[in-house]
């Protein structure tokens, strides 16, 4: 191991692989149910809804509201120290479920509850990409 | 419903107590949780060997793959009945709701529950801080970078949001507990605070200052359960489980059904469905408090208060020792201690303490009835205990 602090790196698994490979490609994918056509987040190998197996993936629109946040002022380890101050929020997607996400290109301290968002992508290694969001255009 | 209510008033506490707490580096986490345990059997007057159920849970500082078999080893007792809990702060009253129907399905007699970490001295703030966080969605939360506070942030701000809840009102939480343990000779943190003083202890996840997080403590604590039909041959007054309920909402906050209501409401309605009584029958509460905005959705959430109105319930010092609801009578995980997932088990001696009439200058008067309430995960599994000086109640 070297001496350079890394982030925590998300390590796909077979049913969040394509969600994974789709971040690579600047696209958020989510699931939505065949048979009750619910949406939903994070991937599984059933509907949360109904319990069928046939779910399938779809492009989500990549917009969303923001549902609640904090600003954190002390990281969660030294990977995480030159993002200082950073936020977490939670993300209403449009489509109807719920992610955890950071909101980035933005001033922190005039972030709200209820703000619109779209997602965006950062590269941290040539198979991995995270989902981040910005406040729409007039609010940056 | 009638074999859940069957346990009403059929298993005793017998025996309880806690290790030294705070900084405790001369003991590892294995040792407290051993130290916990003696010094619970001692309280108990009786020997390792009438021990026949033992329930732990897992160390962060001195993990084992198999924890209770290992203190079992530890101590050379022979258990038939060996459990390692594993639900974070919910973990200690779900497993005693399990441990009282192992004793009233006749599986065992007599079990110890004895739970101990070391945050403090046995890991680094680094490493403590990474295995907590931890609880966190490996590949959906944890990379976003979120501290355990910034999870409860989270909910904070959500729960501020829908109620207009103020940051002084999430303060009184903290003040409260610090008026409590200053009365509290085990306590790691004494010192009075006020309201100012909480809101000028720096920020470390927006609305959550320092003085609203819980304390990183070493330390241990152990309860022993038997039948109700043996309670009376122990040294001290008998306190009986009177109701026990659980309720499980998520594992990882993205995932919450509600950010500002939890599964207290079933864990809460559960125990005192057991139990015959209601929240107006509870004479003293402890109420799990790993960060300030928690402590007023629980009081919600058990029926103490309707929606929204908890923050000034505490501010107008109805959770003091004198008001209508006494709560977290020893300092709670903010003041007295918080050594990871055995914190809740310092409310629930805490809670017998009371009912045995013990607590000197921090004793509720004429205290019949206890609720203890601890959830785990963030804000995710929830169980509520009902404790009673009478087992007919």
């Amino acid at each position: 191991m070297s001496d350079t602090p890394v982030k925590h790196f998300p390590r796909p698994t077979p049913e969040t692989e394509a969600y994974w490979q789709g971040c690579r490609k600047q696209e958020l994918l989510l699931q939505r149910c065949k048979q009750c056509k619910e949406f939903q987040f994070y991937p599984r190998i059933v509907c949360t809804k109904c319990a069928s197996e046939d779910v399938e993936w779809v492009n989500a629109s990549g917009q969303g509201k923001i549902l609640t946040f904090t600003i954190v002022r002390r990281p969660v380890s030294e990977a995480y120290a030159a993002d200082v101050p950073y936020v977490v929020a939670l993300i209403r997607l449009d489509e109807g479920p719920t992610m955890m996400s950071n909101v980035v290109q933005c001033d922190p301290e005039a972030l709200q509850i209820g703000n619109p968002v779209h997602v965006l992508f950062e590269d941290w290694s040539e198979d991995i990409s995270i989902p981040q969001f910005s406040p729409a255009k007039s609010l940056t | 419903m009638s074999e859940t209510n069957s346990l009403r008033g059929q298993v005793a506490i017998v025996g309880a107590a806690d290790t030294e707490v705070g900084k405790v580096p001369q003991l590892g986490a294995t040792a407290l949780c051993v130290e916990a345990a003696r010094r619970a059997l001692d309280d108990a007057g009786i020997t390792k060997d009438q021990i026949d159920g033992l329930v732990t849970c897992n160390s962060m500082a001195e993990p084992h793959m198999y924890h209770a078999e290992a203190i079992a080893e530890y101590l050379q007792i022979f258990p038939r009945y060996c459990v390692t809990a594993n639900a974070g702060g919910g973990t200690t009253f779900s497993v005693l709701q399990n441990a009282a129907s192992a004793i009233a399905t006749g599986v065992c007699e007599t079990v110890l529950i004895s739970m101990a970490d070391s945050l403090r001295s046995g890991l680094s703030r680094e490493q403590a801080m990474m295995l907590q966080s931890s609880t966190g969605h490996p590949q959906f939360e944890v990379p976003y970078g979120a501290t355990v506070p910034a999870y409860y942030a989270l909910i904070a701000r959500a729960y501020m949001d829908e109620y207009g809840a103020t940051p002084e009102q999430l303060a009184a939480v903290a003040v409260n507990a610090r008026s409590h343990a200053a009365r509290n000779e085990s306590a790691q943190m004494r010192e009075m605070i006020s309201v100012d003083d909480v809101l000028s202890s720096g920020m470390i996840a927006d609305p959550l200052h320092l003085l609203d997080c819980s304390l990183i403590s070493d330390g241990g604590a152990a309860v022993i359960l038997t039948s109700a039909d043996r309670a009376a041959d122990f040294p001290h007054d008998p306190v009986y489980v009177l109701g026990a309920g659980e309720g499980h909402g998520h594992e990882h906050i993205s995932q919450a059904r509600s950010l500002t209501t939890s599964a207290a409401v079933e864990s809460g309605q559960r125990a005192f469905e057991m139990a015959g009584l209601g929240p107006g029958d509870v004479d003293v509460a402890e109420i799990y408090d790993c960060f300030t905005p928690v402590v007023l959705i629980e009081l919600e959430d058990l029926g103490f208060c309707d929606k929204g109105e908890a923050g000034a319930f505490v501010e107008a010092g109805e959770t003091a020792l004198d008001g209508s609801l006494p709560m977290n009578t020893h300092g709670g995980l903010l003041s007295h201690c918080h050594p990871g997932n055995p914190g809740s088990m310092f409310a629930l001696t805490e809670a017998v303490t009371q009912l045995r009439h013990g607590a000197g200058d921090r004793q509720v008067k004429n205290a019949e009835v206890a609720l203890v309430h601890a959830q785990g995960g963030i804000m995710s599994s929830h169980a509520t205990l009902i404790l009673g000086r009478e087992g007919s109640a």
